[in-house]
């Protein structure tokens, strides 16, 4: 390990802290096995920014006697667990740091082998970026596939395709424009993804924090410079006003504030907002915080609310933009990801946490399995570990929420085992069940008007949305048709 | 405040306090927050769900400088209001003296309800880490008491300072963390977790351990504490302390049973800690670091880790991992 290619740090406090001052977060995710030599460019990033200690490296470096390693076996910092080093394998998602100068990192490295999905899956759902690893040797392999799906699915959309161990191909420029047309090939499958391809030696240190002189043909970053710079903030803020409702701050009588984070979006004092799923319109009247009022709290922001009306709000209500709506239901669909030995029972009951909401679900009915590494639809009755796959749900109450790949914090949720208590499904919505939705509900009210010469009538579907329509509309028409028969028949 | 959003520039004085308000600006328009506005962020966010979801929860206070940035957030989560769960200090006695002046002003002053917990049983049995051995005595003084205060109290949810960088087994904790009757963490068998979503829900007898500093790092905790201007125990600041020099351990003489080799005196180094602990078992580091400033400058031409210094992590190879499935914080 040379000692030149440790980053500069600027010990001085005055500089530091203007660094921090516009420094910002970055969190990614990273899957392979030790084979591709993902621990190896973890360790390079950490040991270059100066992110690991000298007794954590004496430590490992103790750690390792009995195994075949080199000088520093990268791995045996990564894999934190007694087990995982006396077994050479990596068993969980494990969390990592690291700052430079200008960002801040969070990498939620995931082991590529046991348990992947799952894995891969809890990494990704936190992560704004996803690094993924191809063996310049192997080229695209399935790992390296799965894992840019896994990521796609979780609505990343930033992908750097590190092509590693380029040293052990010469550095051959060939090599590396034919991984990076099949990787784009397959990548075009999905919609909004930007791809960067960076061959690397993570073990000689090429592109990995300083460009490489040996691969002058690359005129891109190096892989550091790129996670330095990428812009990956930009959807939540876009989003409509999601603010999901945490707790009910209550401390006299004079005060009655709702603390939660912003989950999208932003909000100004005056603002026109709308309680869901009551669906009752008001203002915000304060925006709270420790350290003072604020005129203004955006995504990402723990805050507190107050509201120029009083209106009955609780633990689960979603406070959002008056000028775009969520979805309101109690049919959704949605993409599981399988995470439990115990498989997917259809109508079985789950506990079901979306945002600061529980419900019971129940899954209605399972659509289709996806194979991860094709993309293909496969037809199944029920899902395994690490299975993924679109089903119907069903929930007690009317859930809000959004598709998840326009909003991630009110289109995603958890299902739990309630009678092992087990986290077993990751859930991401992909909207409402619109045929359960049009399933007429003979308990709303049926409205109707003329409107230039035409019948308008709105109708409350099972999931507690209203759709309206003119008697032209063929779907309508279908819906009248049948809850006329439903009540006819009563 | 100026309004919305990261503001450092009005939590102190620097020279190029203008550059600040420019940098400012330019942050207000993109609508982001700066990492460690992030981090205070999502902290919030967990404590809140603690105690939106927990029946029954509690603060391990360990009167470091981690737990000074939880109480900070918890009193930013529950603004205006109180914080609504009590502070739980295990007490071994052997903490520093400094350590328990500085708990009792300190929660005094915040008017929070503190509950102490010492583990008298084995005290009166003699055990210190140079009679018992530091696993054992580890094992009764601090898991074995903790465990038996969160039984007494009740408590079905133990909110605590740790940090997933402090050490390598914490790196693949979670941030609500299942413990069995027993207190244990079964480390081959936790519970995904995905998104902001946790899963809090326990049976009769289990309890959760909450870490909402989980993403946090050493100098994320000193830049937040200079932002925020956190109190913490005077023992993290460098002065000239009388302590044993062995090799690279400068070892405190609080407690009397502490050993001397024939003929041993102390000296006066200039010291500090940089994690606290029990005295016997903590040693102190030569530092001339006397402000938060200076540790932070200190922390980033440090080559050595945080808890290099606490015996306790080094009695064998992955000794938190075993401490903390037997019930160890």
């Amino acid at each position: 390990m040379s000692a030149a290619t440790l980053l500069a740090v600027d010990q001085s406090f005055d500089k530091f802290l203007e660094q921090e001052t516009t420094k910002g977060l970055l969190r990614f995710t990273t899957a392979g096995s030790v084979d591709d030599g993902k621990s190896t460019l973890i360790g390079r990033l950490l040991y270059d920014s100066r992110s690991v200690f000298d007794d954590q490296i004496e430590s490992v470096t103790k750690a390792s006697v009995g195994r075949n390693a080199g000088p520093i076996d990268f791995s045996l910092l990564t894999d934190g667990l007694r087990a995982e080093r006396e077994q050479g394998i990596t068993i969980d998602v494990a969390y990592r740091y690291f700052a430079t100068p200008r960002r801040k990192f969070i990498i939620a490295d995931t082991p590529g082998h046991e348990q992947y999905t799952r894995n891969m899956v809890t990494g990704a759902s936190t992560a704004d970026l996803a690094v993924v690893l191809v063996d310049a040797r192997k080229g695209l392999l399935p790992q390296s596939r799965r894992h840019a799906s896994v990521a796609a699915l979780l609505g990343i959309k930033h992908i750097a395709i590190a092509v590693n161990k380029m040293d052990m191909v010469g550095y051959d420029q060939s090599v590396f424009t034919d991984i990076e047309a099949a990787f784009r090939k397959f990548l075009s499958r999905f919609e909004g993804i930007e791809a960067v391809f960076i061959p690397v030696s993570a073990l000689e240190g090429d592109n990995v924090v300083r460009p490489s002189a040996r691969m002058r043909w690359y005129k891109g970053p190096a892989l550091l410079d790129y996670l330095e710079t990428v812009e990956v903030e930009a959807r939540a803020h876009r989003s409509p006003f999601r603010f999901p409702v945490q707790r009910v701050i209550r401390p006299g009588q004079e005060f009655r504030g709702y603390a939660g984070t912003v989950a999208s979006g932003r909000v100004r004092v005056g603002a026109p907002v709308t309680i869901m799923p009551s669906g009752r319109p008001t203002t915000i009247e304060r925006i709270t915080t420790f350290d003072g009022d604020l005129e203004e709290a955006f995504a990402g922001q723990a805050v507190t609310l107050t509201l120029a009306d009083e209106i009955d709000v609780i633990r689960g209500d979603v406070i959002v933009s008056s000028d775009d709506l969520p979805h309101v239901g109690r049919s959704i669909r949605a993409t599981l990801v399988w995470l439990n030995q115990v498989p997917a029972e259809e109508n079985k009951r789950y506990r079901l946490k979306h945002s600061t909401r529980q419900e019971w679900g129940s899954i209605v009915r399972i659509q289709h399995a996806i194979n991860i590494n094709t993309q293909q639809h496969e037809p199944a009755h029920n899902l395994e570990m690490n299975a993924i796959g679109v089903a119907d749900i069903e929930t007690s109450r009317p859930l809000c929420f959004d598709p998840y790949q326009e909003n991630r914090a009110t289109g995603s949720f958890i299902l739990v085992d309630p009678s092992t208590n087990a986290t077993v499904a990751a859930g991401m919505i992909s909207g409402p069940n619109s045929s359960a939705a049009l399933q007429p509900s003979v308990e709303g009210n049926v409205a109707w008007r003329i409107e230039d010469g035409s019948l308008v009538i709105s109708l409350p579907g099972a999931d507690g949305e209203t759709r309206s329509g003119n008697i032209t509309d063929a779907e309508t028409l279908d819906v009248l048709q049948r809850l006329l028969k439903k009540l006819e028949a009563q | 405040m100026i309004g919305a959003g990261p503001d450092y520039s009005v939590q102190h004085n620097t020279p190029s306090s203008i550059d600040f308000i420019e940098i400012y600006g330019i942050l207000f328009m993109l609508a982001t927050l700066t990492h460690l506005r992030k981090l205070e962020a999502e902290s919030i966010h967990i404590l809140r769900e603690v105690v939106a979801e927990c029946q029954r929860p509690v603060l391990l206070y360990s009167v470091g400088k981690d737990s000074s940035v939880l109480l900070r957030l918890a009193q930013k989560a529950f603004h205006p209001g109180r914080i609504p769960f009590p502070l739980l200090h295990i007490d071994t006695s052997y903490k520093f003296r400094e350590m328990i002046e500085f708990r009792d002003r300190y929660t005094a002053e915040l008017g929070v309800n503190l509950i102490v917990h010492t583990n008298r049983k084995a005290l009166q049995e003699g055990s210190t880490p140079f009679a018992w051995g530091t696993q054992r005595c580890c094992g009764a003084l601090k898991t074995t008491a903790l465990l038996d205060a969160l039984r007494e109290g009740g408590f079905d949810a133990a909110i605590g300072g740790a940090r997933r960088d402090e050490e390598r087994s914490r790196a693949k904790e979670r941030i609500f963390s299942f413990r069995d009757p027993r207190g244990q963490w079964d480390p081959r068998n936790q519970r995904p977790e995905l998104w902001n979503l946790f899963n809090t829900r326990i049976n009769p007898g289990e309890s959760l351990r909450v870490f909402p500093l989980s993403n946090w790092t050493e100098v994320d905790v000193w830049h937040y504490i200079h932002i925020e201007k956190i109190p913490v125990v005077p023992l993290y600041f460098a002065k000239l302390r009388p302590v044993l020099v062995r090799g690279e351990s400068l070892l405190s003489v609080e407690q009397d049973f502490v050993p001397r080799l024939p003929g041993e005196q102390t000296k006066l180094v200039k010291c500090r800690m940089r994690s606290l602990g029990c005295s016997p078992c903590t040693g102190a580091i030569r530092s001339d670091a006397e402000t938060v400033p200076e540790i932070i400058e200190e922390l980033l031409s440090v080559r050595r880790s945080e808890r290099q210094n606490r015996v306790i992590d080094h009695d064998q190879d992955g000794s938190m991992e075993l401490k903390k499935q037997e019930g160890y914080f």
